[in-house]
């Protein structure tokens, strides 16, 4: 059986080697907050961290991420607070809300490597996640307020550090 | 009003009949209507199967859940239905809570008498009931607290969850007069008529935009989907589904190579004798990567039935035929007389207009959890209509409806889809031959192949004009299949004007414009071949996205023909006389919004750009939402075109929601940007060719302009909000081609062939 390092916790699935992570993480660890959208890495609804980049989780075997640290949605915060998570409430950025666990795990890929980036950098790399609801508009924004939290946070913990 | 509006109205839904009931419980205040005056307030109290409906309860510790029997798609309805029934009750916004309703028909709209959210109506529908619950409960609470404090309860002032008393600075919290059990109280028909609500100077909750109540839980995973259902002991169902979209059947399954798919149980041919699906198998497993796997092991052979050799040219060609035969179809609009008018018009316009086949590709696939328990059958599904889904579910079960509980999910994603109830066959098929719980996932290509697609329309569109330009006469054919007279519901249908008998007034509506023609036909024409080879289905926003397309090019196209302004010339047909009064200067003034917002004709464009008005009355004529749309293109030589904003002004009445209300209008207008030239869908062989998203291409992020979002609320009753700005996209794009180019495209989605095209033409 092998072993996953999920959100911190190492956890064994009854999968095999060949099976998509997208359905070891959601049928055998029953964390249904990554979601099933075309099977084929063209929406980004099943949008992953492995060792902290985005993956398509529906691309990605089991057998491939053996050892390595995943991330999904219910892990990025301990209680839903990352500064994405917090950005889609204050930019009230979901509809049916279907792809918006992809559409942040992507984001937050972003915004970890670049804290500040461009409009044109957001699109460039939101673009492969569909949102069918098309809250396009909304998502950016929301991206724009986490980033310019998380550099806010980032610059304040900096000042307080003693000299 | 649509005639299926007044019509649908089961013994359930008469309000008439019934009393309003408010008891306590040992689970707290309990709201709902009683199907018999005076019945017992314990029997309401404790809620059975089949006891009376319960719009919401107050708990003992002052949580307000509103049970919302509208399917919730990403509208946020349910939120809105407790935003309607906290703006009476007196409820602070932080004890409110929602929930979805089963398919118990007490839970059925009080308009239309059923479970089904579509047309844009839920909010329009249930304003009335939302808020006569919410007041008959702060009623309630009140006489209660009354009588607690030994006050009149007309000193009492209701704020916040709390009623007091100034007099006394006596106090108490909605959570204490629950637990006092004091308020009891039941409320006739009459009553509840006679309740006086709030005007609209004292709202201090309908037009604030609180924070949706379903957003925290679809920001961090836990928001529970129809797929994410879980029971214990369940199976997998993966489907397989022949190559022509309808008619097929299955010869015979070879299963063999399956049965060395580890966890295969069973491969499952449908046998629908609902006439749903046809030539289906569903490969049940443990998993469902193992049931995709034993899936792809089948080897089925088909009779592929009447419709393998049809494609889509095949079904424009019959439309063609059908529209140019005299006795064809039956009549919507018939005022006056066309055709005379014709013979004496100066000028007359012809064209036609098209839109392809497309595909509702929700992002959450089509899925269905089916459980049978003791005599009943358990349904775990997201669906817009469990009235009819749940006797679908029968069907396939061979049980009668009454014995199916439909457990409502969170949806991801509708926009129409949802109507049907064809993933709840290999389910419950599935589940019955197995022997347990089983969950049916399609694969996008299932969900894309078997979709119950927007219909390929094809519109023919006369237009006369006197000798001092005015329009004196329009002749407008619509031929596509139908979807609504595939429910095979009466009610649904729309008697017609020549008395042909019924039709699908979701296949016209829209064509019934605002706009003053004296002689008007409309003939809706029913694409036999079309309806059987691609059973088509409601997507968003339904035939005013197509009609409006075929009017609203029409309308630019004799604005031209006659040196006008479109703009312009819209506002003059739009002077509401007889029966267009009312609507027709609402329409007028939302029109003029969106030119103010958007600069219409205030400035010189730059060479290649331009900018096209579009006008609607969507939904229908008695439930629009007046719309207009100024849309912002530039077209290179190439014929390609760049959307660079569109600007849409709404006339919502009254608005419950505001930061919602511009949310919904924009994805709708958004979707109308991808129906119009992003969307498009083709049938080869019977069957659909698209399969996923990289041939069915909805927009993306990049390819999102600007929109301005203008919302008119004027007091006049909340009407819907989330399909109309589809419907006006599509024309304002192709006018604001024409302005920029010369270039007049008629085919959706617009492609820059087409555009570059008719540049050389």
């Amino acid at each position: 059986m092998p072993t996953l390092t999920i959100n911190g916790r190492s956890l064994s699935v009854d999968a095999a080697n060949d099976t998509p992570l997208l359905w070891a993480i959601r049928e055998q660890l029953q964390m249904t907050g990554t979601k099933f959208g075309c099977g084929a890495g063209l929406c980004g609804a099943c949008t992953v961290h492995v060792n902290g980049e985005a993956v398509r989780s529906c691309q990605t075997m089991v057998g491939d991420v053996a050892g390595k640290k995943i991330t999904t949605i219910e892990g990025l915060s301990a209680k839903g607070d990352h500064p994405l998570q917090k950005a889609w409430i204050a930019e009230q950025v979901p509809q049916c809300g279907y792809c918006q666990s992809g559409q942040i795990m992507q984001a937050a890929s972003l915004l970890a490597k670049n804290p500040n980036p461009t409009k044109e950098e957001v699109v460039a790399h939101m673009d492969g996640n569909l949102c069918r609801c098309m809250t396009y508009s909304r998502i950016q924004k929301a991206i724009m307020r986490a980033a310019s939290e998380m550099r806010t946070a980032s610059a304040t913990s900096s000042e307080r550090r003693p000299t | 009003m649509n005639e299926h509006v007044k019509n649908v109205t089961p013994e359930t839904t008469d309000l008439s009949r019934r009393s309003f009931l408010v008891g306590t419980a040992a689970t707290g205040l309990v709201l709902g209507y009683a199907g018999v005056p005076g019945i017992e307030t314990a029997a309401a109290a404790a809620p059975a199967s089949f006891e009376p409906s319960v719009w919401y309860a107050i708990s003992p510790d002052g949580l307000v859940t509103v049970t919302c029997g509208k399917a919730d798609m990403g509208q946020h309805i349910a939120s809105t239905m407790a935003q309607i029934v906290c703006e009476e009750l007196g409820a602070k916004w932080s004890d409110m809570r929602v929930q979805l309703a089963s398919n118990d028909p007490k839970f059925n709209d009080p308009v239309l008498g059923a479970q089904i959210t579509g047309g844009s109506w839920s909010t329009m529908m249930n304003f009335d009931a939302m808020s006569r619950a919410g007041a008959a409960g702060r009623i309630a609470l009140t006489e209660g607290a009354a009588a607690a404090m030994g006050v009149p309860a007309s000193e009492l002032v209701v704020r916040d969850s709390m009623i007091v008393h100034p007099k006394s600075k006596k106090q108490m919290s909605f959570a204490d007069v629950v637990k006092s059990g004091k308020a009891t109280k039941t409320f006739t028909p009459d009553e509840l008529k006679a309740i006086k609500l709030k005007t609209p100077d004292q709202y201090t909750m309908i037009g604030v935009s609180v924070p949706q109540l379903d957003i925290p839980s679809k920001t961090n995973g836990t928001a529970k989907y129809g797929i994410d259902v879980m029971l214990p002991g369940m199976a997998y169902g993966a489907i397989v589904t022949p190559p022509v979209r309808f008619g097929a059947t299955v010869k015979s399954v070879d299963d063999s190579a399956a049965k060395k798919v580890p966890g295969f149980i069973k491969a499952v041919t449908l046998d629908d004798k609902t006439g749903t699906t046809s030539g289906w198998v569903v490969a049940v497993a443990s998993t469902y990567a193992n049931a995709k796997k034993a899936a792809q092991a089948l080897k089925i052979a088909y009779d592929s039935g009447p419709n393998a050799k049809l494609s889509s040219q095949a079904l424009l060609d019959e439309a063609k035929r059908l529209q140019g035969l005299e006795d064809s179809g039956q009549f919507f609009v018939k005022d006056g007389d066309p055709n005379a008018a014709f013979g004496s018009a100066a000028k007359v316009l012809e064209a036609e207009y098209t839109t392809s086949i497309n595909i509702h590709a929700p992002l959450e696939p089509m899925n269905a959890t089916a459980e049978f328990k003791g005599d009943i059958l358990h349904i775990y599904s997201g669906n817009q209509f469990a009235t009819r889904s749940g006797a679908i579910a029968a069907g396939a079960a061979g049980i009668d409806p009454k014995f199916v509980v439909m457990h409502q999910m969170w949806l991801g994603g509708g926009f129409g889809r949802r109507l049907d109830a064809d993933m709840m066959i290999p389910a419950v098929q599935a589940a019955k031959a197995v022997g347990k719980p089983v969950k049916v996932i399609y694969s996008r290509e299932n969900d894309m192949t078997m979709d119950f697609s927007r219909p390929l329309t094809y519109q023919k569109v006369k237009a006369g004009v006197d000798g001092d330009g005015k329009l004196i006469a329009i002749s407008h054919d619509v031929v596509s299949a139908w979807p609504t007279a595939r429910w095979g519901i009466p009610d649904f249908l729309t008697p017609s004007v020549d008395k042909k008998g019924p039709l699908d007034s979701f296949t016209v509506n829209g064509a019934d414009f605002f706009y003053t023609v004296p002689n008007h036909y409309v003939r809706a024409i029913k694409n036999e071949l079309a309806h059987n080879a691609t059973p088509s289905g409601q997507l968003r926003s339904v035939a005013p996205g197509w009609t409006f397309w075929a009017v609203e090019s029409m309308i630019d196209e004799i604005a031209a023909a006659t040196g006008k302004d479109p703009a312009q010339f819209r506002i003059s047909l739009l002077d509401g006389a007889g029966k267009n009064d009312g609507g027709a200067q609402r329409l007028r003034n939302t029109l003029l919004a969106a030119m103010g917002l958007s600069g219409y004709g205030t400035k010189q464009l730059p060479k290649g750009e331009g900018m096209g008005v579009a006008c609607v009355s969507s939904q229908e004529r008695a439930t629009a939402s007046w719309t207009a749309c100024v849309a912002h293109v530039a077209v290179a030589p190439s014929g390609e075109v760049t959307v660079k904003k569109l600007t849409v002004a709404t006339d919502v009445g009254t608005q419950v929601h505001p930061d919602n209300i511009r949310a919904q209008v924009e994805g709708a207008a958004l979707w109308g940007l991808s129906l119009a030239m992003y969307e498009k869908a083709t049938l080869t062989d019977g069957g659909i060719e698209q399969t996923n998203f990289d041939s069915y291409t909805p927009l993306r992020m990049s390819q999102t302009p600007e929109v301005a979002v203008a919302v008119i609320a004027n007091g006049e009753k909340a009407t819907g909000v989330g399909e109309p700005a589809v419907t006006v996209v599509a024309p304002a794009i192709g006018n604001a081609i024409f302005n920029a180019s010369g270039a007049r495209v008629r085919a959706l989605p617009i492609t820059a062939e087409a555009v570059k095209a008719s540049m050389k033409a």
